[in-house]
């Protein structure tokens, strides 16, 4: 990085710092940080999308979808998220497999199980072996993404459901009276007074969504936790940088990332909260009305 | 007749075209020094490292090094996440069962007990012992009277028996071996054994007889012209039990 880092052993200590910091493994880590940041952009709203068309499920007067968004919404909540983590990329990469292996290989003869291997042919395989590394990259953050964004997605359904729930049904009556269908009603009266009743539980999830995203690590993906771990580890004279066990201050760091983060989230919903009870028929929405008046 | 020796024949080239591309996906630990590491480049790099290039060389196949956590090591192997392991794995019989094991190229490792200097070698018997899991060594203190700690990286079995969680840590010598001499007397070696197991050896799974067959050339030949002995001097120094 610096001009002056050619040699770590002779260096100052200031100067050894400012070497030691900016070494590729730290920019890697530095990086990482932006692939929680990524996964948490990507898995809220997509989440929010699942649970959304999960509480419609499961408020439907079609039988089968009440049937699909309730068994999606008690099956997540039931099982511990982290063998969903474990289970979701794991099956999906083999499902996928599979079926680009019958598809691109009908001619293979010999079983795709064989004792304890999962062997599929080589153009089958994805991606495939000769793809570059990042391509395999961005596909195991795929695969992760996904697992956090059924798991999320069924409490995010049952927040949603339960909100639309708790709009009084006087307002839904007026609207009926004004002559609306059910799907204008939903849409002008309900959906735009459900949010205040889901918004302390979605933020919830936001936040446990934030505290869940170490579970990268435990998906291969080389997030803030990986490299903290492995920088923090010590270091022999092997390395250019040799250093004792200094993992409680890189943890010490990844803490105050996480605490900033959920800081910063928390005073986002307190403003979004502040906005969304204006008007409303609830306690936060009388004290708005009070204050202004 | 003619017919089919052609077909044969444009079976045969076509095979050892698709051989010359073929890309084999190497996995490793990266948390082994100086077996496996990642350095302050952010590349792999060590014995194994080396070792695997060359043996790619040679075999005339395109390697590509993939990293993985050492509990899902065997896992994502034989589920095609890549293709090989060289991560300091003896070739024990329990991993046999699993997957199968080229030759061994490097000889069985003794495995060493370190303590910090002044304690009691009784401990080996009645203590508490670090070891990393699924390890050779987390089974061998498991057949002991000791008390088996276990943790998911090397670099933390050391860190406990520094900050006294355990009274010593079971582990290949020749990873402990930097962190002992480096210590300036802060840690001691109690005792060697020789654990069960064929070596160090390259993991592939057992329906890639091919794969095998081709990296046991090349482990051959490299142990034929003595470049093996000369890699295992370089990176492990001249007291290494070296290949005839």
């Amino acid at each position: 990085m610096f001009s002056f880092c050619t040699d770590p052993a002779v260096l100052p200590d200031w100067q050894w710092f400012a070497c030691y910091l900016t070494t590729a493994t730290h920019f890697a880590m530095y990086r990482s940080v932006l692939v929680v940041l990524l996964l948490m952009a990507l898995a809220a709203p997509l989440a929010l999308g699942l649970g959304f068309l999960g509480a419609l499920a499961m408020r439907s007067a079609i039988a089968p979808f009440r049937a699909i968004g309730t068994v999606y919404v008690s099956m997540v909540r039931g099982v511990p998220d982290i063998i969903f983590f474990l289970f979701v990329p794991l099956a999906l990469d083999q499902a996928l497999e599979y079926v680009l292996h019958k598809w691109r290989c009908p001619d293979w003869s010999e079983p795709i199980r064989r004792g304890n291997d999962f062997v599929v042919c080589a153009q089958a395989k994805f991606p495939l072996s000769s793809s570059p590394a990042w391509i395999h990259d961005v596909w195991g953050f795929t695969l992760a993404l996904i697992a956090f964004a059924l798991v999320f997605g069924a409490f995010a359904a049952n927040t949603l459901h339960g909100a639309m729930a708790a709009v009084p049904r006087a307002q839904i009556e007026t609207a009926e009276a004004y002559g609306m269908t059910p799907a204008q009603a939903f849409r002008r009266v309900l959906l735009p007074q459900m949010w205040v009743y889901a918004l302390p539980g979605l933020s919830n999830l936001w936040m446990i969504l934030t505290k869940a995203t170490p579970l990268l690590f435990l998906l291969g993906i080389q997030d803030i936790v990986f490299w903290a771990r492995e920088l923090g580890g010590q270091k022999t004279g092997l390395f250019a940088y040799p250093h004792p066990d200094w993992r409680v201050w890189y943890f010490l760091g990844v803490l105050c990332f996480y605490l900033t983060l959920t800081w910063v989230s928390q005073r986002v919903f307190d403003r979004l909260m502040t906005a969304l009870s204006h008007g409303q028929a609830t306690a936060g929405g009388e004290a708005l009305r009070r204050a202004g008046a | 007749m003619k017919k089919l020796t052609l077909s044969l024949a444009v079976l045969a080239i076509s095979a050892t075209g698709a051989m010359a591309q073929q890309v084999v996906r190497m996995g490793s630990e990266g948390a082994y020094p100086p077996f496996n590491y990642i350095n302050e480049a952010n590349e792999l790099v060590g014995f194994e490292i080396d070792l695997g290039n060359e043996l790619c060389r040679r075999a005339e196949l395109t390697c590509e090094w993939v990293i993985n956590d050492w509990d899902t090591i065997i896992p994502n192997l034989v589920g095609g996440n890549y293709d090989t392991i060289m991560a300091g794995m003896n070739a024990t019989e329990a991993r046999a069962e699993v997957i199968s094991f080229t030759q061994a190229y490097k000889r069985p490792d003794p495995s060493a007990y370190m303590a910090l200097a002044g304690t009691d070698p009784s401990v080996m018997e009645s203590g508490v012992i670090a070891a990393q899991s699924n390890t050779i060594q987390s089974g061998m203190v498991a057949d002991t009277d000791a008390t088996l700690i276990e943790f998911p990286t090397p670099d933390e079995t050391i860190a406990a028996v520094r900050s006294g969680v355990a009274d010593a840590v079971l582990a290949d010598r020749d990873f402990l071996m930097t962190y002992q001499s480096e210590s300036g007397g802060e840690f001691v070696f109690l005792d060697t054994v020789i654990p069960p197991g064929a070596g160090i050896s390259m993991g592939v799974r057992q329906s890639d007889d091919d794969l095998r067959a081709t990296f046991n050339a090349a482990i051959d030949s490299m142990k034929a012209d003595g470049t093996l002995n000369a890699m295992l001097i370089e990176w492990f120094g001249d007291d290494t039990p070296l290949f005839e």
